[in-house]
């Protein structure tokens, strides 16, 4: 492009000398300058008193705004993952107070089957006791009007054979038998 | 090639060619005299700018919205665009030439693309313009520069990490380069504006006879998107050439 530029720069020297070339006619130059300061001067004055501090604050805002939020949404990413710690961390606790219910309450009937059982074994101990004194007295009372019968028997043999029946006699003899 | 067309049209006297008529200042009420008050055709096209310029910067931020609409888009681009050049460019210290630099860059480019009309006058292919620009940047790195540096701005032309043989060498080349700043770039601009006004005028009067009359309109076309491209690049490259030489004025070490 620079070579360009020169070339076409000679060339509009040639077309001067030629043709004449209004950038050089001199007495026009005061007239443009002025021209050109005072516009500078407008566009200078409307940039910087309008346009550049109004461009600047849009972008300032967009920019702000952008920022805040995707802060924002950071912020709620973090919540839901907040949330979904809190949640998972309620499951937990539930299964783990489930756990402990059954725990319990398993003991709770162990404790109670145990009491059962004991009590069960007790009054069985008891009612067997019972039974085995009641079956000793039986057998007490059995042995003794067995001993009573055969010492009635032996008073009447002996009374029948003609015989006064002596009663320690007797019981010797019938106790000696019935040991035998 | 402007040259060669116009010295051809002359030789063939059927054609007329007058690629420079365009840039000729003339008074808009009458009169021949261009005084320095005068109301000419600069007046009113440097005018349209600024009426161009309030339109977009002005007209079309008007809702400041925070979803911005087309025209308050293109203020922020533009605004964008130039703010940003200057933060990279200059240093992060020199937004506060900001609203200078944007002033420049908003002159040149609506200078350069409402000169693509046709009938339509461009200021900036004026070296009278031109000048003015590049010597208001001059002026303003060379005061700049010595206000916050002092003589230590001197230190610009002095290549400190040159061997000393040849400094005062480089110093020379540097003070040489230094001063020819403003005559490149407002040549630059003023040449590039002129040239492509001028041979889309030359492929204009072509258009006459009607045996090229197809080629020089496909032409025509073909240099005014150029044109276009070209009315943008030199108002990026005056305003970035601006941003440079500002650097220097805010940091002179090399």
């Amino acid at each position: 492009m620079a070579t360009e530029t020169h070339d076409a720069v000679e060339g509009a020297a040639h077309a001067a000398e030629s043709a004449g070339m209004p950038q050089l006619d001199f007495s026009t130059w005061g007239n443009q300058i002025f021209w050109l300061i005072v516009t500078l001067v407008v566009i200078y004055l409307i940039l910087t008193k309008i346009a550049l501090p109004r461009v600047g604050a849009v972008l300032a805002d967009r920019a702000g705004t952008i920022a805040n939020d995707i802060a924002a949404a950071e912020e709620l990413k973090q919540k839901a993952k907040e949330a979904e710690a809190a949640y998972d961390k309620a499951l937990a606790d539930a299964r783990a107070e489930a756990s402990r219910i059954v725990e319990a309450t398993k003991a709770e009937i162990n404790e109670e089957l145990k009491a059962a059982t004991a009590k069960a074994d007790e009054e069985i101990a008891a009612k067997a006791a019972e039974s085995a004194k009641a079956i000793d007295e039986i057998r007490a009372g059995a042995a003794e009007a067995a001993e009573t019968v055969a010492k009635d028997t032996a008073a009447e043999l002996v009374a029948a054979l003609g015989f006064t029946p002596k009663d320690d006699e007797i019981e010797g003899a019938v106790s000696e038998r019935l040991k035998g | 090639m402007a040259t060669e067309a116009a010295h051809g049209a002359e030789e063939g006297s059927s054609l007329v060619f007058h690629p420079m008529d365009q840039f000729i200042v003339k008074p808009l009420f009458g009169g021949t005299e261009v005084h320095w008050y005068t109301i000419t055709n600069v007046t009113l096209w440097m005018g349209i700018t600024v009426l161009a310029i309030l339109a977009l910067m002005v007209l079309a931020t008007s809702g400041a919205k925070r979803i911005p609409s087309r025209g308050q888009s293109i203020a922020e681009m533009a605004y964008g665009f130039v703010y940003k050049m200057i933060e990279d460019v200059t240093g992060k210290d020199a937004v506060k030439f900001f609203p200078y630099v944007f002033t420049l860059f908003m002159f040149i480019v609506f200078s350069n693309l409402l000169g693509l009309l046709p009938m339509s006058f461009t200021p900036t292919s004026h070296f009278a313009v031109t000048i003015v620009l590049a010597l208001v940047v001059f002026l303003t790195v060379t005061i700049v520069g010595f206000a916050l540096h002092g003589a230590q701005f001197l230190g610009l032309f002095w290549v400190s990490s040159a061997p000393a043989a040849v400094r005062p060498l480089l110093a020379l080349i540097e003070v040489i380069s230094y001063f020819v700043r403003p005559v490149s770039h407002s040549i630059r601009l003023a040449g590039n504006m002129m040239a492509g006004h001028a041979v889309i005028k030359v492929f204009a009067g072509f258009a006459a006879i009607a045996a090229v009359s197809p080629v020089a309109i496909i032409a025509i076309v073909g240099m005014y998107g150029l044109e276009i491209l070209v009315g943008f690049i030199q108002a990026y490259v005056f305003t970035i050439l601006t941003c440079v030489y500002l650097k220097d004025a805010l940091h002179p070490a090399h």
